[in-house]
């Protein structure tokens, strides 16, 4: 799965990532001594500084990274396995479900009760969703996950919509619509511990399909030939759909709905790993980190009385990237 | 037993009899051509052979070990399958590529191994020079190479070819052709789907004649290319250059006009 050619790209991408690692948990609005501050915090010494830096920053930037590599990977790995490099994590619909779980926990009011409540919902929702999705496709084949995920994930986009239509309070679908958009501000350990367990999880599963991904390459029939399961209970399309929903309902629980670094991070990544969809897989992982942890550092910097969403930033990154590709590609064939 | 043995295979998709007691065996050192018209089951009896499609009935053995018994893994080393050409493949260097064909074997860990084994599927089908190009770039001719390449560096002692020559021109069938033949005489068993009956009069020390899902004669080239069962099973008269067989004219006289002129 990792090729020594890859060796520097992997190199520069995580040197990228321990570097926003670094500065996300030392920069902030509390001018903050960070290796005081880490100190206190492995002594159990409950400075300022220490609180600062273990209870807001550190959250933040762990779920920067879980997130960003979680959504990297899962956008690698559904690019790779339908064959289509404009697959992405919100495809199959599961995205939609956390989302229309959390917002459901906004509407009942349920959101107000406890703080565990939100991500609960969220997670409750990819779970449906994915349930769903995998009693729909049965023993389908790509097009089949397509269509069910398209349907899945238009149905819940509905249903979030009628809720916010319906919300009792405008503050209470302003509220929603901010959620949805994304974000990782005041996200605590709590909000951590719910997150990465689903997500390292959900990643490592992902990771399994590493060696059948580079056969599908070659078309269905010369993976299974190649003794490569690809339906069934253990088959390769249920563990890229599993691994995909439980990462990214664990994500999508906590961080709201994160668009385009799936789409857009493999994409950028795939011309320097030879095309060759297993060698994508971790520096996509690295890479969506990257990008979510500059996009959290953007959000803070540029965000004056009203926050920007992370979502929304990571989609303007993302846009113009697209827009590039279109203009190559009318080049390339005029 | 040596070889690769199918007897009795049967099996309905859709409600439809695809394969009707096929028999047919493949000796390690033999070429085997499958002819027979469009629908005839010719590419159904090849996923078969391969495991990829179960059958409802018979059985396949693989050097005395029944197929079906095996884990994929251990069939995937032991037959490797080149199905007709499907999507175009994805733009990696046509090296890298070929060593996909080492997947089969990659619990074995044997670099060097794969590295010769990739060098070789490469040297046979002339694709030394091209290493490097992405595979995008390649003709259609290259890229029939390309896919035979890959099934070679399987290094699997059975080969099952669907139709590896349908879009290639005259010089690039014929190469391929004698790739199947050299590999033959290195001890390799190949089964090939073929249209093209005098590459398979020419090139296959067998051939199978299939129609409607049944294999309906197998034997040498001379004994199942006669002028009653080309026109029994495809419709077609027949012409001889040599030992080749030349389709001609339809039974019923379709084909025929004044330029041809018979």
């Amino acid at each position: 799965m990792i090729d020594r050619r890859d060796y520097p790209l992997i190199a520069a991408l995580a040197g990228g990532v321990l570097v926003m690692l670094v500065l996300s948990l030392a920069w902030g609005d509390s001018a903050v001594s960070l290796p005081s501050a880490l100190r206190d915090l492995m002594a159990g010494r409950h400075s300022v500084g220490a609180i600062i830096v273990g209870q807001l920053r550190l959250p933040r930037a762990i779920l920067g990274v879980s997130i960003g590599a979680a959504l990297g990977l899962c956008g690698a790995v559904m690019q790779g396995y339908l064959r289509n490099p404009l697959a992405d994590p919100g495809l199959l619909g599961v995205s939609g479900g956390a989302a229309l779980g959390a917002v459901l926990v906004f509407y009942t009011g349920l959101a107000g009760v406890s703080a565990l409540l939100l991500p609960a919902g969220g997670l409750m929702g990819a779970l449906l969703a994915v349930l769903l999705l995998l009693g729909l496709v049965g023993q389908g084949g790509t097009l089949v996950l397509l269509l069910a995920g398209a349907a899945l994930s238009s149905f819940a986009a509905a249903l979030t919509a009628m809720a916010m239509n319906l919300m009792p309070s405008p503050y209470a679908a302003y509220e929603v619509m901010r959620w949805v958009m994304g974000s990782l501000t005041d996200r605590t350990l709590t909000d951590v511990s719910i997150s990465l367990p689903g997500t390292v999880a959900g990643c490592l599963l992902m990771l399994t399909t590493a060696r059948a991904l580079d056969a599908l390459a070659l078309g269905d029939e010369v993976a299974e030939s190649m003794g490569f399961r690809l339906r069934g209970l253990s088959g390769v399309q249920t563990r890229v759909v599993v691994g995909a929903a439980v990462a990214i309902g664990s994500c999508v629980a906590v961080s709201g709905a994160i668009g385009f670094v799936g789409l857009v991070v493999p994409h950028l990544l795939r011309p320097l790993t030879g095309h060759q969809p297993s060698r994508l897989l971790l520096p996509s992982a690295l890479g969506g980190a990257l990008l979510l942890l500059v996009a959290d550092a953007a959000v803070r910097l540029l965000s004056g009385a009203t926050e920007i969403q992370i979502g929304v930033l990571t989609a303007l990154i993302g846009a113009p990237v697209f827009f590039r590709r279109v203009i190559a590609m009318r080049r390339s064939q005029a | 037993m040596t070889g690769l043995v199918a007897r009795g295979l049967t099996l309905s998709l859709d409600g439809r009899t695809v394969l009707h007691e096929a028999c047919v065996a493949v000796a390690p050192g033999e070429v085997v051509g499958v002819i027979g018209p469009n629908g005839a089951g010719k590419s159904t009896l090849l996923r078969v052979l391969s495991g990829i499609q179960p059958a409802d009935a018979g059985e396949v053995m693989l050097e005395g070990r029944a197929l079906a018994g095996m884990t994929p893994g251990d069939r995937a080393r032991r037959l490797s399958f080149l199905p007709q050409e499907g999507e175009p493949p994805p733009p990696m260097r046509i090296e890298d590529l070929v060593a996909l064909g080492r997947l089969p074997h990659r619990a074995a860990r044997d670099g060097a191994r794969d590295r010769a084994a990739v060098e070789c599927a490469l040297a046979e089908t002339g694709l030394l020079d091209l290493r490097d190009r992405p595979a995008s770039q390649l003709s259609g001719g290259e890229r029939a190479r390309l896919r035979l390449a890959r099934a070679l560096a399987v290094e699997a002692p059975y080969l099952l070819a669907d139709e590896p020559v349908a879009a290639l021109d005259p010089a690039h069938a014929l190469a391929v052709m004698a790739s199947f033949a050299r590999l033959a005489r290195a001890g390799m068993g190949v089964a090939v789907v073929l249209h093209d009956l005098t590459l398979a009069g020419r090139f296959c020390h067998r051939l199978v004649l299939m129609r409607d899902g049944r294999v309906v004669a197998q034997g040498r080239p001379a004994e199942i290319l006669t002028d009653g069962a080309m026109r029994a099973v495809y419709g077609v008269t027949v012409r001889r250059v040599g030992d080749a067989v030349v389709p001609w004219s339809l039974t019923d006289g379709r084909a025929d006009d004044e330029r041809t002129g018979s």
